[in-house]
């Protein structure tokens, strides 16, 4: 089997209609890039799932990072990904337009440095991520504990993929099979897809980000259905474990504690959200029970386009109300939200 | 959001590595991994998550023969 006779398979292929979810926003992103969607047969249909934390950030989250940067003697850092999402009170662009101390980090290790250079600034970091960035804010805090620095607060709005994708099975059954995110897997290892490909009867293979891996990741998927397995799979061996990081799973073990998070376009759901534990609460800048959204028009799809049941150039808004450069949902803002993505690739 | 970028470890002081991404040098935190010097890295949000084994090369090389393992 060579990458040839795999797109001559999936491009030849006359089955039923089939849904395969990319639950990752980089997936999403890398199917465009490489044009997957003009290989495989018209009957394979890939839709885009959840798989961006920005794209489910509530509103209230973006006003506590707004209310921070305005604060005297705060700094918030932030990844560029949050700049433009909207709040009650403007997005973190406009307000940092407005004279808020806000700054686009690379890296959330960065606050170390500020905080030991800046002891009169506390420096906040919009701590936004799945499994994939969760356990560097981890690190964060237990070096800031072991050396002493009390100057820097998280504003969390850390998300575990699993919950949300169990999620999806339960209220979207339509879908025939999913394309695990391969970063989050390297953190939590293949084996978590097996309790979902048992309790759901369906496909899941975890993949990696080339064009090879995803669609070997597709024809994977579609050979199960056709013979009626279903398998959690690994495509992604060079970076993802049976077991995941186990390093990386003690520090979020130890840091963070699992609780109800709220998923903008899908509601809260239970235990997928990370929350900073007890012994580190001096370093939790007021994450809890951040669930407001803005009041959406009639009109917005973003809960429909982030659970796949539309794409998002059926939103009556997309490209009109709604643009990269004049976005209303955080999907059209983030690089790896699927407006965004679509938008940037068809215009 | 999550993307990772694989690069090779050229130095290691404690927990911070030298990272080289195609000649663009990068400090990066090591205290989810052990590499060694020479070894590659995937680098997220400056810190490293994984170590890789192979080069990207031989990663697509051995997929299809990951595929036939999975249809023996």
């Amino acid at each position: 089997m060579n990458i040839s006779e795999i797109i001559e398979y999936l491009r030849g292929y006359r089955g039923r209609e089939l849904k395969l979810m990319e639950v990752c926003g980089t997936h999403t992103a890398a199917i465009f890039k490489s044009g997957i969607r003009d290989l495989i047969s018209p009957d394979i249909k890939l839709i885009s799932g959840p798989g961006c934390p920005v794209c489910v950030t509530p509103t209230a989250y973006i006003d506590k990072c707004v209310e921070y940067a305005h604060k005297p003697g705060h700094e918030l850092l932030t990844f560029g990904d949050m700049m433009k999402v909207p709040g009650t009170g403007g997005s973190l662009s406009e307000n940092k337009a407005g004279g808020a101390r806000i700054t686009v980090m690379y890296s959330p290790f960065e606050a170390l440095d500020k905080a030991k250079a800046d002891p009169d600034t506390t420096y906040v970091i919009a701590a936004v991520g799945f499994e994939t960035t969760a356990p560097a804010y981890g690190l964060v805090i237990k070096a800031a504990a072991e050396q002493g620095i009390e100057n820097i607060r998280l504003v969390t709005a850390l998300k575990t993929a699993i919950p949300a994708i169990s999620w999806i099975c339960e209220n979207q059954q339509d879908i025939d099979g999913f394309i695990c995110p391969g970063h989050v897997s390297v953190i939590t290892g293949r084996h978590v897809y097996d309790a979902l490909a048992e309790k759901y009867k369906k496909p899941f293979v975890v993949s990696g980000f080339e064009a090879e891996h995803i669609l070997a990741t597709i024809y994977r998927i579609v050979k199960q259905i056709e013979t009626g397995e279903s398998q959690a799979e690994n495509l992604y061996r060079n970076a993802v474990r049976e077991d995941g990081n186990s390093r990386a799973l003690q520090v979020l073990d130890e840091v963070f504690r699992p609780g109800p998070a709220m998923w903008r376009g899908l509601g809260v759901i239970e235990d997928s959200g990370l929350y900073i534990r007890d012994e580190y609460s001096v370093y939790d800048g007021g994450s809890s029970m951040l669930y407001e959204d803005m009041e959406l028009p009639a009109e917005c799809c973003c809960g429909a386009v982030i659970t796949g049941r539309i794409n998002p150039d059926q939103c009556p808004m997309f490209g009109v109300k709604c643009t990269p450069v004049d976005p209303f949902g955080p999907c059209m803002v983030s690089s790896e939200g699927s407006c965004g993505i679509w938008y940037r690739n068809k215009f | 959001m999550c993307v990772a970028v694989p690069g090779c470890v050229t130095e290691i002081d404690g927990s911070t590595a030298t990272v080289d991404f195609n000649g663009n040098t990068v400090k990066v935190n090591i205290g989810l991994v052990q590499p060694e010097v020479g070894q590659y890295v995937l680098v997220h949000a400056g810190c490293a998550i994984e170590v890789m084994e192979k080069d990207a090369a031989q990663e697509i090389i051995d997929l299809f023969s990951d595929i036939a393992e999975l249809e023996a």
